[in-house]
Protein backbone atom coordinates (compact mmCIF):
# COMPACT_ATOMS: atom_id res chain seq x y z
CA UNK A 1 0.00 0.00 0.00
CA UNK A 2 2.72 2.48 -0.82
CA UNK A 3 1.10 3.86 -3.93
CA UNK A 4 0.55 7.18 -2.21
CA UNK A 5 4.19 8.11 -2.32
CA UNK A 6 3.68 10.44 -5.23
CA UNK A 7 0.61 12.18 -3.94
CA UNK A 8 -0.08 13.92 -0.72
CA UNK A 9 -2.67 12.76 1.76
CA UNK A 10 -5.51 15.25 2.07
CA UNK A 11 -7.73 16.38 4.92
CA UNK A 12 -11.19 17.83 4.87
CA UNK A 13 -14.39 18.48 6.74
CA UNK A 14 -17.99 18.45 5.59
CA UNK A 15 -21.42 19.23 6.92
CA UNK A 16 -25.01 18.69 5.85
CA UNK A 17 -26.19 21.95 7.38
CA UNK A 18 -28.75 20.38 9.69
CA UNK A 19 -30.98 22.56 11.81
CA UNK A 20 -31.55 20.64 15.05
CA UNK A 21 -32.49 22.09 18.44
CA UNK A 22 -29.44 22.21 20.70
CA UNK A 23 -29.78 19.25 23.13
CA UNK A 24 -28.29 21.27 25.99
CA UNK A 25 -29.89 24.70 25.60
CA UNK A 26 -32.94 23.62 23.59
CA UNK A 27 -32.29 26.60 21.33
CA UNK A 28 -33.05 26.35 17.61
CA UNK A 29 -30.70 27.99 15.14
CA UNK A 30 -32.20 29.88 12.18
CA UNK A 31 -31.44 28.81 8.60
CA UNK A 32 -29.78 32.18 8.06
CA UNK A 33 -27.47 31.78 11.04
CA UNK A 34 -26.70 28.19 10.05
CA UNK A 35 -25.64 29.22 6.54
CA UNK A 36 -23.52 32.07 7.90
CA UNK A 37 -21.85 29.65 10.33
CA UNK A 38 -21.12 27.24 7.51
CA UNK A 39 -19.40 29.98 5.53
CA UNK A 40 -17.40 30.96 8.64
CA UNK A 41 -16.47 27.32 9.20
CA UNK A 42 -15.24 27.02 5.63
CA UNK A 43 -13.20 30.21 6.00
CA UNK A 44 -11.57 28.84 9.12
CA UNK A 45 -10.89 25.48 7.47
CA UNK A 46 -9.22 27.34 4.61
CA UNK A 47 -7.15 29.56 6.91
CA UNK A 48 -5.79 26.64 8.93
CA UNK A 49 -4.86 24.80 5.75
CA UNK A 50 -7.35 21.94 5.38
CA UNK A 51 -7.61 20.66 1.81
CA UNK A 52 -11.33 20.08 1.30
CA UNK A 53 -14.61 21.56 2.44
CA UNK A 54 -17.74 19.57 1.63
CA UNK A 55 -21.40 20.44 1.80
CA UNK A 56 -24.43 18.14 1.60
CA UNK A 57 -27.76 18.51 -0.16
CA UNK A 58 -31.10 17.91 1.52
CA UNK A 59 -34.57 19.15 0.75
CA UNK A 60 -36.27 19.31 4.14
CA UNK A 61 -36.97 22.05 6.66
CA UNK A 62 -34.49 20.64 9.16
CA UNK A 63 -31.59 21.31 6.78
CA UNK A 64 -30.34 24.72 5.67
CA UNK A 65 -28.58 23.57 2.51
CA UNK A 66 -30.49 22.40 -0.57
CA UNK A 67 -28.74 24.68 -3.06
CA UNK A 68 -25.26 23.27 -2.47
CA UNK A 69 -23.41 24.97 -5.38
CA UNK A 70 -24.89 28.35 -4.43
CA UNK A 71 -23.42 28.10 -0.92
CA UNK A 72 -20.15 26.74 -2.33
CA UNK A 73 -19.98 29.78 -4.63
CA UNK A 74 -20.29 32.06 -1.60
CA UNK A 75 -17.57 30.06 0.13
CA UNK A 76 -15.41 30.31 -2.98
CA UNK A 77 -15.41 34.09 -2.61
CA UNK A 78 -14.53 33.88 1.07
CA UNK A 79 -11.66 31.39 0.75
CA UNK A 80 -8.36 31.02 -1.10
CA UNK A 81 -7.07 27.48 -1.38
CA UNK A 82 -9.53 24.96 0.00
CA UNK A 83 -11.23 22.62 -2.48
CA UNK A 84 -15.02 22.88 -2.60
CA UNK A 85 -17.01 19.70 -2.87
CA UNK A 86 -20.60 18.62 -2.70
CA UNK A 87 -21.02 15.89 -0.10
CA UNK A 88 -23.04 14.61 -1.74
CA UNK A 89 -25.04 15.82 -4.74
CA UNK A 90 -28.27 13.80 -4.89
CA UNK A 91 -27.81 13.08 -8.55
CA UNK A 92 -30.78 10.76 -9.11
CA UNK A 93 -33.27 13.59 -8.73
CA UNK A 94 -31.20 16.33 -10.40
CA UNK A 95 -30.55 17.21 -14.02
CA UNK A 96 -26.90 16.33 -14.66
CA UNK A 97 -26.59 19.17 -17.18
CA UNK A 98 -27.65 21.70 -14.55
CA UNK A 99 -25.38 20.05 -11.96
CA UNK A 100 -22.44 20.28 -14.31
CA UNK A 101 -23.19 23.91 -15.20
CA UNK A 102 -23.42 24.84 -11.52
CA UNK A 103 -20.20 23.16 -10.49
CA UNK A 104 -18.35 24.31 -13.57
CA UNK A 105 -19.35 27.85 -12.58
CA UNK A 106 -18.16 27.27 -9.00
CA UNK A 107 -14.90 26.06 -10.55
CA UNK A 108 -14.50 29.31 -12.47
CA UNK A 109 -15.40 31.47 -9.46
CA UNK A 110 -12.98 29.57 -7.21
CA UNK A 111 -10.04 29.37 -9.57
CA UNK A 112 -10.39 25.63 -10.21
CA UNK A 113 -11.37 24.26 -6.79
CA UNK A 114 -14.72 22.55 -7.48
CA UNK A 115 -15.41 18.86 -7.02
CA UNK A 116 -18.57 16.76 -7.21
CA UNK A 117 -19.35 13.86 -4.95
CA UNK A 118 -22.36 12.20 -6.50
CA UNK A 119 -24.55 9.98 -4.38
CA UNK A 120 -27.93 8.39 -4.31
CA UNK A 121 -28.85 10.10 -1.07
CA UNK A 122 -29.69 8.50 2.23
CA UNK A 123 -32.98 10.38 2.39
CA UNK A 124 -35.69 10.17 -0.21
CA UNK A 125 -37.56 13.47 0.06
CA UNK A 126 -36.19 14.72 -3.25
CA UNK A 127 -37.99 12.00 -5.22
CA UNK A 128 -41.59 13.19 -4.69
CA UNK A 129 -40.36 16.81 -4.59
CA UNK A 130 -38.94 16.70 -8.10
CA UNK A 131 -41.42 14.22 -9.50
CA UNK A 132 -39.32 11.08 -9.61
CA UNK A 133 -40.38 7.54 -8.83
CA UNK A 134 -38.57 5.92 -5.95
CA UNK A 135 -38.76 2.61 -7.81
CA UNK A 136 -36.19 4.06 -10.24
CA UNK A 137 -33.77 4.94 -7.39
CA UNK A 138 -30.83 2.90 -8.67
CA UNK A 139 -31.46 3.24 -12.39
CA UNK A 140 -31.83 7.04 -12.18
CA UNK A 141 -28.50 7.36 -10.43
CA UNK A 142 -26.57 5.11 -12.80
CA UNK A 143 -27.91 6.81 -15.91
CA UNK A 144 -27.32 10.31 -14.62
CA UNK A 145 -23.85 9.57 -13.33
CA UNK A 146 -22.88 8.21 -16.71
CA UNK A 147 -24.27 11.35 -18.36
CA UNK A 148 -22.41 13.60 -15.90
CA UNK A 149 -19.18 11.91 -16.90
CA UNK A 150 -19.91 12.58 -20.59
CA UNK A 151 -20.60 16.24 -19.85
CA UNK A 152 -17.36 16.49 -17.93
CA UNK A 153 -15.35 14.92 -20.72
CA UNK A 154 -16.86 16.66 -23.75
CA UNK A 155 -17.97 20.21 -24.48
CA UNK A 156 -20.49 18.99 -27.06
CA UNK A 157 -22.54 15.98 -26.12
CA UNK A 158 -24.87 13.70 -28.01
CA UNK A 159 -26.70 11.44 -25.64
CA UNK A 160 -29.90 9.51 -25.22
CA UNK A 161 -31.35 7.96 -22.08
CA UNK A 162 -34.51 7.02 -20.31
CA UNK A 163 -34.94 9.79 -17.75
CA UNK A 164 -33.96 12.93 -19.61
CA UNK A 165 -34.61 14.45 -23.01
CA UNK A 166 -31.86 13.55 -25.50
CA UNK A 167 -28.89 15.79 -26.19
CA UNK A 168 -27.97 16.34 -29.81
CA UNK A 169 -24.52 17.79 -30.17
CA UNK A 170 -25.57 20.13 -27.34
CA UNK A 171 -23.15 22.70 -26.02
CA UNK A 172 -22.30 22.20 -22.36
CA UNK A 173 -21.11 25.48 -20.91
CA UNK A 174 -19.21 26.98 -19.28
CA UNK A 175 -16.21 24.67 -19.31
CA UNK A 176 -14.46 24.49 -15.94
CA UNK A 177 -11.04 25.96 -15.22
CA UNK A 178 -9.71 22.51 -14.31
CA UNK A 179 -9.46 20.29 -17.38
CA UNK A 180 -12.16 18.20 -15.73
CA UNK A 181 -14.10 18.53 -12.50
CA UNK A 182 -13.05 15.70 -10.19
CA UNK A 183 -16.08 13.42 -9.76
CA UNK A 184 -16.34 11.04 -6.84
CA UNK A 185 -18.92 8.36 -6.41
CA UNK A 186 -20.40 8.27 -2.92
CA UNK A 187 -20.44 4.69 -1.69
CA UNK A 188 -22.27 3.56 1.43
CA UNK A 189 -21.91 -0.13 2.13
CA UNK A 190 -22.79 -1.90 -1.12
CA UNK A 191 -19.99 -3.75 -2.89
CA UNK A 192 -21.78 -3.33 -6.24
CA UNK A 193 -21.54 0.44 -5.87
CA UNK A 194 -17.80 0.22 -5.13
CA UNK A 195 -17.33 -1.96 -8.21
CA UNK A 196 -19.21 0.55 -10.38
CA UNK A 197 -17.07 3.41 -9.06
CA UNK A 198 -13.97 1.46 -10.08
CA UNK A 199 -15.31 0.47 -13.48
CA UNK A 200 -16.12 4.08 -14.36
CA UNK A 201 -12.79 5.31 -12.99
CA UNK A 202 -14.37 7.67 -10.48
CA UNK A 203 -12.83 8.37 -7.12
CA UNK A 204 -14.66 6.51 -4.38
CA UNK A 205 -15.91 8.48 -1.39
CA UNK A 206 -16.56 5.74 1.11
CA UNK A 207 -18.70 6.57 4.11
CA UNK A 208 -17.88 4.55 7.22
CA UNK A 209 -20.38 5.58 9.83
CA UNK A 210 -18.93 3.84 12.85
CA UNK A 211 -18.12 0.19 13.32
CA UNK A 212 -14.86 -1.58 12.66
CA UNK A 213 -13.06 -0.23 9.59
CA UNK A 214 -11.87 -3.76 8.80
CA UNK A 215 -15.38 -4.59 7.64
CA UNK A 216 -15.22 -2.26 4.67
CA UNK A 217 -11.84 -3.45 3.42
CA UNK A 218 -13.51 -5.81 0.91
CA UNK A 219 -15.21 -2.79 -0.67
CA UNK A 220 -11.87 -1.05 -1.13
CA UNK A 221 -10.41 -4.17 -2.70
CA UNK A 222 -13.45 -4.59 -4.97
CA UNK A 223 -13.12 -0.96 -6.07
CA UNK A 224 -9.43 -1.23 -6.96
CA UNK A 225 -9.88 -4.58 -8.66
CA UNK A 226 -12.76 -3.31 -10.78
CA UNK A 227 -10.86 -0.14 -11.69
CA UNK A 228 -7.73 -1.98 -12.75
CA UNK A 229 -9.71 -4.58 -14.71
CA UNK A 230 -11.45 -1.76 -16.56
CA UNK A 231 -8.06 -0.37 -17.56
CA UNK A 232 -7.84 2.65 -15.27
CA UNK A 233 -4.42 3.63 -13.98
CA UNK A 234 -4.03 2.67 -10.33
CA UNK A 235 -2.92 6.15 -9.32
CA UNK A 236 -6.20 7.58 -10.63
CA UNK A 237 -8.30 5.30 -8.45
CA UNK A 238 -8.60 7.58 -5.48
CA UNK A 239 -10.29 6.81 -2.22
CA UNK A 240 -11.73 9.24 0.28
CA UNK A 241 -12.85 7.94 3.66
CA UNK A 242 -15.62 9.91 5.30
CA UNK A 243 -16.98 9.50 8.80
CA UNK A 244 -18.63 11.40 11.62
CA UNK A 245 -16.17 12.86 14.04
CA UNK A 246 -15.10 15.34 16.64
CA UNK A 247 -11.76 16.20 18.21
CA UNK A 248 -11.20 17.50 21.72
CA UNK A 249 -7.96 18.40 23.47
CA UNK A 250 -8.21 14.97 25.08
CA UNK A 251 -10.25 11.88 24.28
CA UNK A 252 -12.28 12.47 27.41
CA UNK A 253 -13.15 16.01 26.46
CA UNK A 254 -14.04 14.90 22.94
CA UNK A 255 -16.42 12.23 24.19
CA UNK A 256 -17.99 14.60 26.75
CA UNK A 257 -18.66 17.32 24.22
CA UNK A 258 -19.59 15.07 21.33
CA UNK A 259 -22.02 12.61 22.91
CA UNK A 260 -24.99 14.95 23.46
CA UNK A 261 -24.84 16.31 19.91
CA UNK A 262 -24.11 13.00 18.21
CA UNK A 263 -26.84 11.23 20.13
CA UNK A 264 -29.26 14.04 19.33
CA UNK A 265 -28.30 13.98 15.67
CA UNK A 266 -28.66 10.21 15.27
CA UNK A 267 -31.96 10.25 17.14
CA UNK A 268 -33.35 13.03 14.97
CA UNK A 269 -32.13 11.67 11.65
CA UNK A 270 -32.24 7.93 12.16
CA UNK A 271 -34.48 7.44 15.17
CA UNK A 272 -31.94 5.51 17.23
CA UNK A 273 -30.50 6.26 20.64
CA UNK A 274 -26.75 6.26 21.13
CA UNK A 275 -25.79 5.15 24.66
CA UNK A 276 -22.82 6.84 26.31
CA UNK A 277 -20.71 3.68 26.45
CA UNK A 278 -20.92 3.38 22.67
CA UNK A 279 -19.32 6.80 22.16
CA UNK A 280 -16.81 6.23 24.98
CA UNK A 281 -15.71 2.96 23.35
CA UNK A 282 -15.47 4.58 19.93
CA UNK A 283 -12.14 6.29 20.63
CA UNK A 284 -10.44 2.96 19.85
CA UNK A 285 -8.80 2.61 16.44
CA UNK A 286 -11.09 -0.36 15.85
CA UNK A 287 -14.00 2.03 15.53
CA UNK A 288 -14.27 4.28 12.50
CA UNK A 289 -16.19 6.99 14.34
CA UNK A 290 -13.55 9.72 14.38
CA UNK A 291 -13.99 10.86 17.96
CA UNK A 292 -11.05 11.35 20.30
CA UNK A 293 -8.14 13.57 21.18
CA UNK A 294 -5.54 14.34 18.49
CA UNK A 295 -3.57 11.24 19.44
CA UNK A 296 -6.51 8.88 18.92
CA UNK A 297 -7.52 10.51 15.64
CA UNK A 298 -3.96 10.21 14.29
CA UNK A 299 -3.95 6.55 15.28
CA UNK A 300 -7.32 5.91 13.65
CA UNK A 301 -6.35 7.54 10.35
CA UNK A 302 -2.97 5.79 10.18
CA UNK A 303 -4.58 2.44 10.96
CA UNK A 304 -7.16 2.98 8.23
CA UNK A 305 -4.41 4.03 5.87
CA UNK A 306 -2.67 0.74 6.50
CA UNK A 307 -5.92 -1.01 5.59
CA UNK A 308 -7.09 1.07 2.67
CA UNK A 309 -4.17 3.12 1.39
CA UNK A 310 -6.67 5.93 0.92
CA UNK A 311 -5.93 9.44 -0.29
CA UNK A 312 -8.24 11.57 1.78
CA UNK A 313 -9.92 11.70 5.11
CA UNK A 314 -12.99 13.90 5.29
CA UNK A 315 -14.67 14.30 8.64
CA UNK A 316 -18.37 15.04 8.97
CA UNK A 317 -17.64 17.45 11.72
CA UNK A 318 -20.43 19.92 12.04
CA UNK A 319 -23.67 18.20 13.10
CA UNK A 320 -25.18 21.43 14.42
CA UNK A 321 -22.88 21.79 17.41
CA UNK A 322 -22.03 25.24 18.78
CA UNK A 323 -19.73 27.08 16.36
CA UNK A 324 -17.04 27.40 19.06
CA UNK A 325 -16.77 23.60 19.32
CA UNK A 326 -16.64 23.18 15.55
CA UNK A 327 -13.94 25.84 15.30
CA UNK A 328 -11.88 24.28 18.06
CA UNK A 329 -12.07 20.82 16.45
CA UNK A 330 -11.02 22.24 13.07
CA UNK A 331 -8.00 23.92 14.67
CA UNK A 332 -7.01 20.67 16.35
CA UNK A 333 -7.50 18.70 13.13
CA UNK A 334 -5.28 21.11 11.22
CA UNK A 335 -2.58 21.69 13.84
CA UNK A 336 -2.39 18.49 15.89
CA UNK A 337 -3.57 15.75 13.51
CA UNK A 338 -2.90 16.72 9.92
CA UNK A 339 0.87 17.42 10.17
CA UNK A 340 1.57 14.14 11.98
CA UNK A 341 -0.49 12.04 9.61
CA UNK A 342 0.90 13.72 6.50
CA UNK A 343 4.46 13.31 7.69
CA UNK A 344 3.93 9.67 8.56
CA UNK A 345 2.18 8.78 5.30
CA UNK A 346 4.32 10.84 2.95
CA UNK A 347 7.53 9.46 4.44
CA UNK A 348 6.44 5.89 4.00
CA UNK B 1 -43.01 2.26 30.30
CA UNK B 2 -44.37 1.93 26.78
CA UNK B 3 -45.45 -1.51 25.65
CA UNK B 4 -46.58 -2.30 22.14
CA UNK B 5 -48.65 -5.42 21.48
CA UNK B 6 -48.79 -6.59 17.89
CA UNK B 7 -51.27 -9.04 16.41
CA UNK B 8 -49.24 -9.96 13.38
CA UNK B 9 -51.63 -11.87 11.17
CA UNK B 10 -54.02 -10.33 8.68
CA UNK B 11 -56.31 -13.37 8.69
CA UNK B 12 -58.10 -15.35 11.37
CA UNK B 13 -59.05 -14.39 14.89
CA UNK B 14 -57.04 -16.47 17.36
CA UNK B 15 -53.95 -14.29 17.57
CA UNK B 16 -56.12 -11.21 18.04
CA UNK B 17 -58.15 -12.97 20.72
CA UNK B 18 -54.95 -13.94 22.55
CA UNK B 19 -53.55 -10.42 22.25
CA UNK B 20 -56.76 -8.94 23.62
CA UNK B 21 -56.18 -11.10 26.69
CA UNK B 22 -52.58 -9.84 26.90
CA UNK B 23 -53.74 -6.21 26.75
CA UNK B 24 -56.42 -6.87 29.39
CA UNK B 25 -53.79 -8.35 31.69
CA UNK B 26 -51.52 -5.30 31.30
CA UNK B 27 -54.45 -2.99 32.01
CA UNK B 28 -55.57 -5.00 35.00
CA UNK B 29 -52.21 -5.57 36.70
CA UNK B 30 -49.97 -2.71 35.55
CA UNK B 31 -51.89 0.55 35.44
CA UNK B 32 -48.73 2.61 34.94
CA UNK B 33 -47.80 0.80 31.76
CA UNK B 34 -48.83 2.52 28.57
CA UNK B 35 -50.09 -0.34 26.40
CA UNK B 36 -51.09 -0.12 22.76
CA UNK B 37 -52.32 -2.91 20.51
CA UNK B 38 -51.74 -2.78 16.77
CA UNK B 39 -53.49 -5.43 14.70
CA UNK B 40 -52.04 -5.89 11.22
CA UNK B 41 -55.48 -6.95 10.03
CA UNK B 42 -56.62 -3.37 10.64
CA UNK B 43 -53.59 -1.72 9.05
CA UNK B 44 -52.28 -1.39 5.54
CA UNK B 45 -48.55 -2.07 5.68
CA UNK B 46 -46.33 -1.83 2.61
CA UNK B 47 -43.43 -4.13 1.84
CA UNK B 48 -40.02 -2.98 2.96
CA UNK B 49 -38.09 -1.10 0.27
CA UNK B 50 -35.02 -0.39 2.36
CA UNK B 51 -35.67 3.24 3.24
CA UNK B 52 -35.06 4.67 6.70
CA UNK B 53 -38.00 3.69 8.89
CA UNK B 54 -38.78 7.34 9.66
CA UNK B 55 -39.63 7.87 6.01
CA UNK B 56 -42.42 5.32 5.70
CA UNK B 57 -45.82 6.90 5.45
CA UNK B 58 -49.29 5.98 6.66
CA UNK B 59 -49.73 2.77 8.64
CA UNK B 60 -46.21 1.57 7.76
CA UNK B 61 -44.72 4.68 9.32
CA UNK B 62 -47.09 4.45 12.27
CA UNK B 63 -46.12 0.89 13.19
CA UNK B 64 -42.36 1.29 12.63
CA UNK B 65 -42.31 4.40 14.82
CA UNK B 66 -44.41 2.68 17.48
CA UNK B 67 -42.01 -0.28 17.50
CA UNK B 68 -38.93 1.91 17.73
CA UNK B 69 -40.40 4.00 20.54
CA UNK B 70 -41.59 1.05 22.63
CA UNK B 71 -39.68 -0.17 25.67
CA UNK B 72 -41.18 -3.62 25.25
CA UNK B 73 -42.98 -5.39 22.43
CA UNK B 74 -45.29 -8.37 22.77
CA UNK B 75 -45.47 -10.16 19.46
CA UNK B 76 -48.54 -12.25 18.86
CA UNK B 77 -48.23 -14.53 15.86
CA UNK B 78 -49.80 -17.57 14.28
CA UNK B 79 -47.67 -20.21 12.57
CA UNK B 80 -48.07 -20.50 8.82
CA UNK B 81 -46.38 -23.31 6.88
CA UNK B 82 -44.05 -24.08 9.77
CA UNK B 83 -42.87 -20.48 10.08
CA UNK B 84 -43.92 -16.98 11.04
CA UNK B 85 -46.30 -15.24 8.64
CA UNK B 86 -44.77 -13.03 5.95
CA UNK B 87 -46.65 -10.08 7.41
CA UNK B 88 -44.59 -10.36 10.59
CA UNK B 89 -41.30 -10.87 8.77
CA UNK B 90 -42.07 -7.75 6.78
CA UNK B 91 -42.35 -5.74 10.01
CA UNK B 92 -38.81 -6.74 10.90
CA UNK B 93 -37.65 -5.89 7.39
CA UNK B 94 -39.08 -2.38 7.72
CA UNK B 95 -36.82 -1.67 10.70
CA UNK B 96 -33.11 -0.72 10.74
CA UNK B 97 -30.33 -3.04 11.94
CA UNK B 98 -30.14 -3.54 15.69
CA UNK B 99 -33.62 -2.02 15.90
CA UNK B 100 -34.60 -4.02 18.97
CA UNK B 101 -31.54 -3.12 21.04
CA UNK B 102 -32.53 -2.20 24.61
CA UNK B 103 -36.03 -3.53 24.04
CA UNK B 104 -37.69 -6.46 25.72
CA UNK B 105 -39.57 -8.71 23.33
CA UNK B 106 -41.97 -11.43 24.37
CA UNK B 107 -44.01 -13.83 22.26
CA UNK B 108 -47.48 -15.28 22.14
CA UNK B 109 -47.82 -18.05 19.59
CA UNK B 110 -51.08 -19.44 18.26
CA UNK B 111 -50.94 -22.62 16.23
CA UNK B 112 -53.17 -25.24 14.72
CA UNK B 113 -50.95 -28.07 15.79
CA UNK B 114 -48.78 -28.92 18.81
CA UNK B 115 -46.10 -29.90 16.28
CA UNK B 116 -45.45 -26.18 15.86
CA UNK B 117 -44.26 -25.69 19.41
CA UNK B 118 -40.58 -25.23 18.50
CA UNK B 119 -41.16 -22.95 15.54
CA UNK B 120 -40.74 -19.85 17.71
CA UNK B 121 -37.44 -21.22 19.04
CA UNK B 122 -36.10 -22.01 15.62
CA UNK B 123 -37.47 -19.22 13.48
CA UNK B 124 -38.58 -16.25 15.53
CA UNK B 125 -35.96 -16.09 18.28
CA UNK B 126 -33.00 -16.02 15.86
CA UNK B 127 -34.45 -12.96 14.14
CA UNK B 128 -35.07 -11.23 17.46
CA UNK B 129 -31.54 -12.04 18.64
CA UNK B 130 -30.05 -10.75 15.41
CA UNK B 131 -31.96 -7.51 15.93
CA UNK B 132 -30.49 -7.34 19.47
CA UNK B 133 -33.70 -7.81 21.45
CA UNK B 134 -33.66 -8.94 25.05
CA UNK B 135 -36.01 -11.90 24.75
CA UNK B 136 -38.39 -13.18 27.39
CA UNK B 137 -37.30 -16.78 27.00
CA UNK B 138 -40.54 -18.60 27.67
CA UNK B 139 -43.44 -17.89 25.39
CA UNK B 140 -47.12 -18.63 25.56
CA UNK B 141 -48.10 -21.30 23.07
CA UNK B 142 -51.82 -21.58 22.42
CA UNK B 143 -53.42 -24.31 20.38
CA UNK B 144 -56.56 -24.45 18.31
CA UNK B 145 -58.36 -26.43 21.02
CA UNK B 146 -57.86 -23.65 23.57
CA UNK B 147 -60.17 -21.36 21.59
CA UNK B 148 -63.86 -21.45 20.98
CA UNK B 149 -65.81 -18.76 19.14
CA UNK B 150 -63.18 -16.04 19.56
CA UNK B 151 -62.68 -16.77 23.21
CA UNK B 152 -60.01 -18.54 25.20
CA UNK B 153 -61.64 -21.50 26.93
CA UNK B 154 -58.63 -22.92 28.75
CA UNK B 155 -58.05 -21.11 32.05
CA UNK B 156 -54.44 -22.19 32.12
CA UNK B 157 -53.80 -19.89 29.16
CA UNK B 158 -54.76 -16.88 31.26
CA UNK B 159 -52.28 -17.88 33.95
CA UNK B 160 -49.57 -18.29 31.36
CA UNK B 161 -50.40 -14.91 29.83
CA UNK B 162 -50.30 -13.31 33.29
CA UNK B 163 -46.86 -14.81 33.83
CA UNK B 164 -45.63 -13.61 30.44
CA UNK B 165 -46.87 -10.09 31.13
CA UNK B 166 -45.19 -10.11 34.55
CA UNK B 167 -41.90 -11.34 33.09
CA UNK B 168 -42.09 -8.69 30.39
CA UNK B 169 -42.61 -5.88 32.89
CA UNK B 170 -39.98 -7.13 35.35
CA UNK B 171 -37.35 -7.57 32.63
CA UNK B 172 -38.12 -4.19 31.10
CA UNK B 173 -37.74 -2.49 34.48
CA UNK B 174 -34.55 -4.41 35.27
CA UNK B 175 -32.84 -3.64 32.00
CA UNK B 176 -33.84 0.01 32.24
CA UNK B 177 -32.23 0.11 35.69
CA UNK B 178 -29.07 -1.61 34.47
CA UNK B 179 -28.77 0.78 31.55
CA UNK B 180 -29.30 3.77 33.83
CA UNK B 181 -26.54 2.62 36.18
CA UNK B 182 -24.23 2.08 33.22
CA UNK B 183 -24.92 5.56 31.83
CA UNK B 184 -24.34 7.11 35.26
CA UNK B 185 -20.83 5.68 35.33
CA UNK B 186 -19.89 8.31 32.77
CA UNK B 187 -19.65 11.77 34.17
CA UNK B 188 -20.93 13.49 31.05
Amino acid sequence: MSKNNQRSFEFGVYTFGEIIPDPITGKMISAEERIQNIIETAKLADEVGLDIFGLGEHHRLDFAVSATPVVLAAIAQATKNIRLASATTVLGTADPVRVFEDFSTVDLISGGRAEIMAGRGAFIESFPLFGYDLDDYHELFEEKLQLLQELNNNERVTWQGKFRSPLNNSEIAPRPKQSKIPIWRGVGGTPASAVRAGQAGFGMALAILGGNPLYVKPLVEAYRQAGISAGHAEENLKIAITSHGYIGKTAEQAVNEFHPYYSNYIRTMMGRNIPKDQVAAAVSKNNALAVGGPEEIVEKILYQHELFGHDRFIMQLDICQPFSQVASAIELLATKVMPLVKREINNK
Amino acid sequence: MKVLAIASSIVGSKTRTAMNAVVDEFKKSYVNVEIELLDLAELNIQFSDGRNYLEYEGDSGRITKAMMEADAIVIGTPIFQASIPATLKNLFDLLPVNALRDKIVSMVITAGSPKHFLIAEQQLKPILSYMKAQIVQTYVFIEEKDFHRREIINDDIFFRIARLVEDTVVLTESYAKIRKEKEEKYDF
